[in-house]
């Protein structure tokens, strides 16, 4: 098990619900990228995804396209990912679930990502590509229970399927809120809740939400139905409009602490 | 392995296909999966296909005999299946028209595809117009300026052609989008994959779609020979072609069969198209296969003077084939293809797809190499009206 469980039971104690924030690894820089995700500690966040940039994410708009494709022309990889998690974990003790797409893990070696990743400090992965028919070709490789194999429900997922889902998950499961990609528009949070409720009937795991969630209010509103919630598109906006900013430290610890604000209830 | 038997039920050709895709989109593709089934046991929807095949598409194509370029090459007998004269000038109607009576059949009124060459977004355009549905067609900007006559043809057949402006503007860039297009769209709109490619049920289904190919050839050179031919010839980019012809034959283990890819400018430039000849086994758009990537895992251009061609991945099936050694793949460059444009358009007065022509250059460079009375059947699988802009601009520049 890993530690992204008792993250969980200390912020229900507190009251709270966590703030996910994802970043690309690598984006704009690998220095860069660290002093970002720095800020986004200093900020609250509680749970970091750190994106594995690929240079066809599907399942991503346009914002988080660029950030990839920002994070590979400046030499990101992998391997540098990993060594990334390593600096990060030097200064803080947040859950770091790493988030990608299949094949840079499937080119990397699916049991020497698992031992690596584990070294450097990782708690778990979700990979984008890699639905419950197709994961034990990785997960079987993997020889302890201490990394979690995040799992995705989405809105056209329904509940015998969501049981399937939730049976074989570990760590949280991530509700996508809305059919579409990355960074969308429209986020329902009267639709969110209505999803939530059958997730909730098949697991005990917290269920953290993201997709097309970037202001405060989302926050507030996506929190007060769920365990979480994941902003990422967001960020990488901010990123985008400020890349040659030397205010973006403290731009980005503001915007954690607004998004983070509206989680304690 | 016996091949025959493949995919299994999770869609697994060997180590191969799958369904890698986003949790979003998997209980579409599971609907779609449980669809597929049902209509090929259903005879009505058997028979309506054969129906559409026969009227519409004017099957059966030719069997032609190139005499010509026969006596021209003076090796092996050189036969072309004549895809190029099935309706809207390519083989990609086949499975259009089959995916689209299957949309139909689901009551989805709204379909997408993605295109290279343009053949399987016209081919799609078409068949969403024949059963009134909406159309959009996504195609890279690279490909909308070399194969602009085919944009122009799914304008006036009611298709929206949605520029792709990603990566290169190619046929990966055009699917990326398609994809997530239909992320957002899944609940009411079906996708019609091009190619033998993508999660399962795709590679499966095109491939059934397009074995009339296969069942055609094999019927009609029989009657023509009274034989087999010793090696079937196809051009490979997804590989729905190659498989379609391929596939009644796998069982007749003396028939060689042949993949040719795009060398592009040469496989040591690394500019090329070859997935099987010099890729290595990875996870793009759904499903496993040979990919063109880096050491990290990164997905890279592919190149060839065909957009066709151009995609930096293959059907799963070819993998298995290739991995079980019952079909080989070779490549051929941007110009020995352009050579074989021109040689075959003089020879027989058929003018080839520049992907068929990779097929054909293959042949011809074989046939010379084999006694008279080899048979070689190459697929000719689409005409190349499309890419006179591109031929005349290649003479001009050798001209120069």
């Amino acid at each position: 098990m890993s530690c992204i469980k008792d993250s969980f039971e200390a912020l229900k104690a507190k009251n709270e619900k966590a703030l996910v924030g994802f970043v690309t690894a690598g984006d704009p820089d690998f220095g860069k990228s660290v002093e970002i995700v720095k800020a986004m500690c200093e900020g609250g966040m509680d749970v970091l995804e750190l994106g594995i940039p690929f240079s066809d994410p599907t399942a991503d708009g346009p914002v988080i396209q660029r950030s990839s494709q920002r994070a590979l022309s400046s030499g990101m990889s992998l391997p540098k990912v990993l060594e990334m998690v390593k600096i990060v974990r030097g200064f803080t003790q947040i859950p770091i679930v790493l988030f990608g797409y299949y094949n840079p893990i499937f080119a990397y070696g699916g049991k020497r990502f698992y031992e690596d990743a584990l070294a450097v400090g990782a708690d778990g992965v979700l990979i984008v590509d890699l639905p419950p028919e197709e994961s034990a070709e990785l997960t079987s490789l993997w020889d302890g229970d201490d990394f979690d194999f995040i799992r995705l429900v989405a809105p056209t997922t329904g509940q015998d399927r969501m049981k399937q889902i939730a049976d074989e998950a570990s760590g949280f499961i991530y509700l996508v809120s809305m059919t579409g990609v990355t960074g969308s528009q429209g986020l329902n949070s009267s639709k969110v809740a209505d999803v939530i409720a059958p997730l909730k009937a098949v697991t005990d795991l917290p269920v953290c939400v993201g997709f097309g969630i970037s202001t405060p209010d989302h926050v507030k509103a996506v929190a007060a139905v769920s365990d979480g919630v994941v902003v990422g598109s967001a960020f990488e906006r901010l990123i985008e409009e400020n890349l040659e900013n030397r205010g973006l430290h403290s731009m980005v610890k503001e915007y954690t602490e607004s998004l983070k604000a509206a989680t304690k209830g | 392995m016996n091949i025959l038997n493949t995919p299994d039920e999770r869609g697994h050709f060997g180590a191969f296909g799958g369904r890698y895709i986003a949790e979003t989109l998997m209980p579409a593709i599971l609907e779609l999966t449980e669809a597929y089934a049902k209509a090929q046991q259903n005879q009505e929807f058997q028979d309506d296909l054969q129906a559409l095949f026969t009227n519409y598409v004017g099957r059966p194509t030719p069997l032609f005999f190139a005499r010509g370029l026969t006596a021209k090459i003076g090796g092996a007998k050189i036969y072309l299946k004549r895809e190029d004269l099935a309706h809207t000038g390519a083989h990609k109607i086949n499975n259009t028209m089959g995916q689209a009576l299957l949309a139909h059949h689901m009551s989805k009124t709204k379909v997408i595809a993605e295109t290279g060459a343009g053949q399987h977004g016209v081919a799609t355009a078409t068949a969403a117009a024949y059963f009134g549905m909406e159309c959009k067609v996504f195609m890279g900007v690279e490909d909308i300026s070399r194969q602009e006559p085919n944009v122009k043809r799914m304008e006036l057949l009611g298709a929206e052609v949605v520029p792709v402006s990603s990566g290169a503007g190619t046929l990966k860039d055009a699917m990326n989008e398609a994809m997530r297009y239909w992320v957002g769209a899944v609940e009411d709109t079906f996708y019609v994959i091009g190619s033998v490619a993508g999660p399962h049920p795709y590679p499966a289904m095109v491939r059934d779609f397009q074995r009339v190919i296969g069942d055609e050839a094999k019927r009609q050179i029989m009657e023509a020979e009274g034989r087999l031919p010793d090696t079937l010839v196809a051009c490979v980019g997804g590989g729905s072609n190659a498989m379609g012809l391929f596939y009644s034959f796998v069982g007749d283990k003396d028939v060689e069969m042949v993949g040719v890819e795009a060398a592009g400018i040469g496989i040591e430039s690394g500019k090329h198209s070859a997935s099987l000849g010099a890729g290595e086994i990875g996870v793009l758009h759904g499903s496993k296969s040979y990919v063109l990537q880096t050491r990290d895992g990164q997905i890279q251009e592919a190149h060839s003077v065909s957009a066709g061609l151009d995609y930096p991945g293959v059907g799963p099936e070819h993998a298995l084939l290739k991995e079980e050694g019952r079909a080989r793949y070779v490549s051929i460059k941007d110009d020995e293809a352009l050579n074989a444009f021109h040689t075959l358009s003089r020879a027989e007065g058929i003018l080839p797809a520049l992907e068929s022509s990779h097929a054909v250059a293959w042949a011809m460079k074989e046939a010379a190499r084999r006694p008279k009375d080899d048979v070689i059947l190459v697929n000719l699988s689409g005409r190349g009206d499309k890419d006179l802009e591109t031929v005349l601009k290649h003479m001009e520049r050798k001209g120069a």
